[in-house]
């Protein structure tokens, strides 16, 4: 897989071994048939987002400005905002939970308001500054590489078991933070609502934005 | 999903002239895209109208509210003017969906949401919204969440908006602007009950957008809000639902406004309670006995005959919340 998206996309750095192709091998060979659970939809995406674009005016030219790097790329009109993440870009920390709309996996940042991305259509995103959970840690000078306060503060609080809803929960909650519905636990609750955890780690969830949303960082 | 062709027009006029063609509008597109997915919808061109200027939330010399088709529902919720003058609107918009989905969905669209029946959303059950004459699957099938009221037999399935429930209570009118024109009428006028055509779901004509909602101007003060009643505390559609306006001097209620929602095939005016109202004094008797005339005309389903009482219910707490007990 990793293989497929070096050769489309020169614009995308891919390592040597990703966790994906890690991933897709070793699934193949049965090893970690058991990691991904079959009912989430991760490794599924619409055949629309593979390269080929249909003809016939079905694919649009599209420039993206996604985590401050620009990218010119050419969809099929059914692409989501996801699958151009996931499998034009590389960019696999957002995760495809429902793709649709119903469980806040592939939150991410549009123009610094919070959406889903499976319900976006890439075309849609022309011009747009996209923000995934790739882009939130320092990038420039002595800090590089530095979490967010948000992401420090899951680590802290110990608030994700499997972690597949995580960077959704993340890129909501600093969302929450910057939107100013912190103002207390219950407010934190139904403001993070749209974002569901399986494994039910709403306390500590609710714990991190908490203690993110006082340190005032953002 | 089905490939389609796409255009985002820079203006109304053309965004008018690719939707005569056929095109098919697309706003937010929370509802359009998810249904494009299971194939529940096919079209063959999105036009993408979120770059007309119908954004607007705008106060008028009646003082009337304007709200602009495309403002988005976490914008028009957190208006300053909606929250101060009309908070069941603020209210339902936020007891609907999530965050994000707020941010993406726009006031027109969201009118415009097709049901959430399972049986219309699966492509292999029987639905007379879906596909004309082919039946519906939810009369002898699983029908909890279903309607009670506005029913026929065609299709038992309800309008999922929030917001409509409030705006009808409130005598919103609908503005539109198509290739014949413009023309206007009220939100309960435009959503169309089933009868025997359920796919007709709104007064739409082809190539016609809804431009802006207005709140017509309402007598003062006045007190409102909104109540939802659901299977689990957020983000979750509405089991029932009680919109309440009452305009209330020297101890009497001069004008009552009450809509349910969760148990209609449309946002429904609950016409009766209104009546017990108007003209009375407030008190938990009152509250009481105009709730007990909630599910007038109502006919429950095989798994949906809670929502009745949890209807009335849902009325006399929203009356008492609103209209306080002296």
């Amino acid at each position: 897989m990793s293989a497929e998206i070096s050769n489309d996309d020169p614009d995308v750095e891919v390592p040597e071994v990703s966790r994906r192709g890690f991933l897709s091998t070793t699934a193949a060979g049965g090893v970690a048939a058991g990691v991904l659970p079959s009912s989430l939809a991760a490794g599924r995406a619409d055949a629309s987002a593979g390269r080929a674009a249909p003809s016939g005016g079905q694919s649009s030219a599209l420039s993206v400005t996604v985590n401050g790097r620009r990218h010119q790329v050419t969809v099929d009109n059914r692409t989501s905002l996801l699958d151009l993440l996931r499998e034009r870009l590389a960019l696999t920390g957002t995760k495809k939970g429902c793709d649709q709309g119903a469980c806040g996996a592939c939150t991410v940042l549009v123009d610094d308001r919070r959406v889903n991305a499976c319900l976006t259509l890439a075309v849609r995103c022309e011009g747009a500054e996209v923000t995934t959970i790739e882009g939130l840690a320092a990038q420039d000078g002595e800090r590089d590489g530095e979490l967010h306060a948000l992401q420090r503060a899951f680590i802290e609080q110990d608030a994700f078991q499997c972690g597949y809803c995580t960077p959704g929960q993340i890129m909501s909650g600093v969302a929450c933070i910057r939107e100013g519905h912190t103002g207390s636990r219950e407010e934190i609750r139904e403001w993070m609502s749209g974002n569901i955890c399986r494994c039910g780690c709403y306390v500590k969830i609710v714990n991190a934005v908490e203690q993110a949303a006082r340190g005032g960082r953002d | 999903m089905h490939p389609f062709a796409y255009t985002k027009p820079a203006d109304t006029r053309s965004a008018l002239v690719a939707g005569a063609r056929g095109g098919r509008y697309i706003a937010g597109g929370t509802t359009l895209v998810d249904l494009m997915r299971e194939t529940v919808e096919r079209p063959g061109t999105l036009v993408d109208i979120s770059g007309l200027p119908l954004r607007d939330v705008r106060t008028g010399e009646r003082r009337e509210l304007r709200i602009g088709a495309l403002a988005r529902m976490s914008d028009v919720a957190a208006h300053p003017r909606v929250r101060s003058a009309y908070p069941v609107v603020s209210q339902a918009l936020e007891l609907s969906a999530s965050a994000q989905l707020r941010n993406m969905a726009t006031i027109g669209g969201n009118i415009m949401q097709r049901t959430r029946c399972t049986y219309f959303r699966d492509v292999s059950a029987a639905c007379n919204k879906r596909q004309r004459g082919s039946g519906c699957a939810a009369l002898e099938g699983y029908n909890r969440s279903h309607a009670i009221l506005g029913t026929s037999d065609a299709c038992v399935a309800t309008h999922p908006s929030d917001l409509a429930v409030a705006l009808a209570a409130l005598d919103t009118v609908v503005h539109l602007l198509g290739p014949d024109g413009e023309r206007s009428l009220t939100l309960t006028e435009f959503l169309l009950r089933p009868g025997s055509t359920p796919d007709r779901e709104h007064d739409l004509r082809p190539g016609e957008l809804i431009t802006a909602l207005e709140i017509p101007p309402h007598p003062q003060p006045l007190r409102s809000g909104y109540l939802k009643v659901r299977d689990r505390q957020s983000y979750e559609f509405a089991l029932t639902s009680a919109a309440v306006v009452l305009h209330i001097t020297g101890g009497v209620i001069r004008d009552a406004r009450v809509a349910a929602g969760g148990v209609g095939t449309v946002p429904w005016r609950l016409t009766a309670v209104e009546r017990r109202l108007v003209g009375a004094r407030p008190s938990d008797r009152l509250w009481a006995q105009a709730a007990a005339e909630a599910s007038h005309g109502a006919r429950p389903l095989r798994h949906n005959g809670f929502k009745t009482e949890l209807l009335e219910r849902t009325v006399e707490r929203q009356l008492r919340t609103v209209g306080g007990t002296p």
